[in-house]
């Protein structure tokens, strides 16, 4: 096992009086994939949500324990911090509508400071090959961002989100409104990913999970029921509602 | 074996057909719907049935004449419609700001508790008289402006040549600040509307990114409810054209093209208020009429202008599923 | 950045705190029981020994409700009428014709609405061009539209499948219309007509050349009638004293009645939708 990039400890995240995931502990590898997985309404999302302090966004939501990235506990940092090292995927593809692509891209540049026109250009060609969109948009990259397929809007999401160079991934269900072929492409692009980012991702197919990911946790009700390398959850699984879900008693 | 025979229904039948009452309904409830369609020809018809004599005396130099010459007869409407468009100008440079960033405030970095109540009191300002603004001007917003901000503007933007003349406190200046302060609730509360119709998915998008608040607002909201905006505004240009109470009071009746903020002017709505029925003579009546025609046919321009603009946005936010 | 915005917030307050103070401090001490019962006194500049009559506002008061009261009779069942076409009947091409141009048509100056009746009148009864008949009209030209859009909404707002589930037990369509659809809009209706008829109330320039004004309280339906808003622009712009002080207290009495109405009708919605929810 490598060294841990984000340890949640103890984390219990609550909307309103409902307690959406109970006293969580799991720790995430670096640079690896790591997949969560579990029936609707386990509270992955919430987790998830937690990792980049989107959760707490949403009005009446709180969140107990303790979320490390390298050691810092991320509930005491200023949250706009958090989320430049920590970036996110959405399910549904959501780029700024009223910009181009390359806009798109270089947002979170402009966020940041001062960036001159080359350093710039330079950044939107390298997150669009990393997300593997490049090619496919590089002779018209002032284009709307709406002109793009769902799932090239995907792709350009993705490279949104690594523009800002983040040290780990989040991914939330990003395939759930795709096509197979679209979601064929974004899973052999998270296999690139980990080469240089901390990869965490929710999926609901378990298939996905067995495809891309390192190691897995599986979610029940609010509660981590297993977690560890992808292959031994899904051929010897520990607990018996890991196997349940595995073998599908239960969507 | 007899069977019962089915004679009398089970359910008792009404003491008259569906189908008649139905009938006499949709003719009633018809009525009130070709009323409205009247009203707006009906308007149009009077309208311009009455401004024929001035159509007919001045013909399409009506609209460039700058002078109302009531001794010679002669009239045309450049300067109420410079007048007019002047005030409602002042009233969106002015307005438009001051309601945006109200409703920006109210609907992104307002905490949440006081987004319901200063929201409410902003639309009250839209439900005050537009007669008791023009009182209020009269005494209060008047002269204030004659004695600290017209003698401060003239101070310092003097040069420009756009200041001359005596501050009155009773001009297009102040009437164009009472129109700016009845335009603001009007594009407020719409564009308020728009911002919220922005997709949350637009706002998270942003914050992931690591964006403030102000940053989202700037980056991934405003630009979003940018048609709503400007629909918005138009509708305020709208409201801002037909005023007349608040005008009439503040603007200091003067038919003649304002030569600088300081001028006494006339809307058209101010000149039907004031000489409509103090006409000297058939041709100034139809004169006046027929501008109310020309304003009429600005207000219903620009308002259709407005509603197309917001009917594809609000209609189609409110269906998005997002 | 957020304390710009919230400058701006202020700045817009700004101006509805000074009207109100404004009325409230030269209007309050002109309200009495005499304010609202008297009728306006003549013009008089004071005399030393001999006051002014102060008189009160009570043929403007009057003349407000019975305009106001007449207008909404009559764009109550037009509007009402008219949002009932063009939503039941909506795919009629007319149906849709209605909702824009009740649309565009509250987009009229209200000077217009005036000057619309003024004209038709001179021509077909000079007689009673400035009478509480052509006042009322002119104030319905502004309510109708505002009533026939705010009630076409409301009734968007009822889901389709009320009315099938209405129609499928065999109710006819115009008990299923008026006692099922405009019943379960009603709250928004109510909400519409209040809106108007606060409109309607504060309105002075379609009176100008119609209800035309009058000291005295209502004369007939086909004499000139006094109203509130007409009371202030007539005595805002007079040399009087005694005149100027009476159109504050009219100005403070118009910004109550306009509160109370905008609290009453969200108080009496909010207990409309309790009392439908089973609260």
């Amino acid at each position: 096992m490598g060294s841990t990039k984000v340890k949640v400890d103890h984390v219990s995240a609550y909307y309103g009086k409902n307690r959406a995931i109970s006293d969580v502990s799991v720790e995430f590898e670096d640079r690896k994939v790591s997949a969560i997985i579990g029936p609707s309404g386990c509270g992955k999302s919430t987790l998830i949500r937690c990792l980049n302090r989107m959760h707490e966004t949403l009005p009446r939501t709180r969140i107990e324990g303790r979320i490390l990235l390298d050691g810092e506990d991320i509930l005491e940092l200023d949250p706009v911090h958090v989320r430049r090292r920590i970036g996110m995927v959405f399910q549904k593809p959501n780029p700024f509508v009223t910009m181009s692509i390359y806009d798109n891209v270089s947002v979170a540049l402009r966020f940041n400071g001062r960036h001159s026109r080359d350093e710039i250009d330079r950044a939107v060609v390298r997150s669009l090959q990393q997300a593997a969109l490049w090619e496919e948009v590089k002779d018209r990259v002032d284009a709307p961002a709406l002109s793009l397929s769902g799932g090239q809007q995907q792709r350009l999401c993705i490279a949104r989100a690594l523009a800002a160079e983040p040290e780990v991934l989040l991914m939330d269900e990003p395939c759930s409104a795709l096509d197979p072929i679209a979601t064929t492409k974004i899973e052999s692009l998270v296999n690139e990913l980990k080469n240089t980012y901390t990869v965490i991702i929710v999926t609901h197919n378990m298939q996905q999970a067995a495809r891309v990911a390192d190691n897995t946790a599986f979610l029940y009700l609010g509660k981590l029921i297993e977690v560890g390398p992808t292959e031994d959850l899904f051929e010897r699984p520990k607990e018996r509602l890991t196997e349940q879900y595995i073998t599908g008693r239960f969507g | 074996m007899d069977g019962p025979t089915p004679s009398a229904p089970i359910s008792p039948m009404p003491r008259h057909s569906p189908q008649w009452g139905d009938r006499i309904f949709a003719v009633l409830v018809g009525l009130g719907g070709v009323a409205v369609l009247v009203i707006v020809f009906a308007v149009m018809g009077v309208l311009f049935y009455q401004s024929a004599d001035s159509f007919h005396a001045f013909g399409w130099q009506f609209l460039v004449n700058t002078r109302w010459d009531v001794r010679h007869n002669v009239y045309g409407v450049v300067p109420f419609v410079s007048s007019t468009l002047l005030t409602s100008a002042i009233a969106l440079l002015i307005g438009f700001p001051i309601a945006i960033g109200s409703a920006i405030f109210l609907t992104t970095q307002a905490p949440r508790w006081m987004r319901g109540p200063i929201g409410s009191v902003i639309e009250l300002l839209a439900a005050i008289p537009s007669v008791v603004y023009g009182f209020w001007g009269l005494y209060v917003l008047g002269p204030y402006m004659r004695t600290t901000v017209e003698p401060a503007l003239y101070r310092y933007l003097g040069w420009t040549g756009a200041f001359s003349g005596t501050p009155t406190g009773t001009d297009v200046l102040t009437a164009g600040v009472i129109l700016a302060i009845m335009v603001i609730p009007t594009i407020a509360a719409i564009s308020r509307e728009t911002l919220i119709a922005v997709p949350i998915s637009q706002k998270e998008a942003a914050l992931s990114l690591g964006a403030t608040n102000w940053e989202t607002t700037r980056v991934a909201i405003v630009p979003y409810a940018r048609s709503g905006i400007f629909g918005a505004t138009i509708l305020g240009l709208g409201r801002a054209l037909g005023e007349t109470m608040a005008v009439t009071m503040t603007i200091g009746n003067h038919d003649a093209v304002p030569t600088s903020f300081f001028s006494q002017g006339q809307t058209i709505a101010s000149l039907i208020a004031n000489e409509l029925t103090n006409s000297n003579g058939p041709l100034q009546y139809s004169a006046i009429i027929e501008a109310g025609l020309i304003l009429l046919f600005i207000s219903l321009g620009v308002n259709i202008a407005a509603r197309l603009m917001l009917w594809k946005v609000l209609r189609v936010e409110r269906g998005s599923t997002e | 950045m957020t304390v710009l915005a919230g400058l701006c917030a202020l700045v817009a307050l700004i101006p509805l705190a000074s009207v109100v103070f404004q009325a409230a401090t030269l209007g309050g001490p002109v309200l009495s029981i005499s304010f609202l019962t008297q009728n306006p006194p003549l013009p008089c500049t004071p005399q030393p020994g001999i006051p002014c009559a102060t008189g009160g506002v009570g043929s403007a008061i009057q003349g407000t409700l019975i305009l106001v009261g007449l207008a909404t009779a009559i764009s109550v069942p037009v509007g009402l009428g008219a949002a009932i076409y063009a939503v039941e009947f909506r795919s009629r091409f007319l149906g849709l014709a209605i909702s824009f141009t009740a649309d565009v048509l509250t987009g009229v100056p209200s000077i217009i609405a005036g000057v619309f009746i003024y004209a038709y009148f001179v021509i077909y009864d000079p007689s009673i061009v400035f009478s509480t008949i052509t006042g009322a009209l002119a104030l319905s030209v502004i309510m109708i539209p505002i009533v026939t859009r705010t009630c076409e909404e409301a009734l968007r707002t009822v889901p389709h499948a009320v009315r099938e589930a209405a129609l499928a037990l065999g109710i006819s369509r115009w008990r299923t219309t008026l006692q099922i659809v405009v019943t379960t809009a009603l709250p928004a209706i109510v909400t519409g007509i209040l809106l108007s008829v606060m409109r309607a109330s504060g309105e002075a320039a379609p009176l100008l050349f119609t209800a035309f004004g009058s000291r005295l309280g209502f004369q007939g339906f086909n004499n000139p009638i006094n109203a509130l808003p007409l009371l202030i622009y007539n005595f805002a712009e007079s040399p009087y004293h005694n005149w100027i002080d009476l159109a504050w207290g009219a100005a403070l009495i118009l910004i109550i009645l306009i509160l109370i109405t905008s609290v009453i009708s969200r108080l009496v919605v909010q207990r409309m939708v309790h009392r439908m929810q089973g609260g």
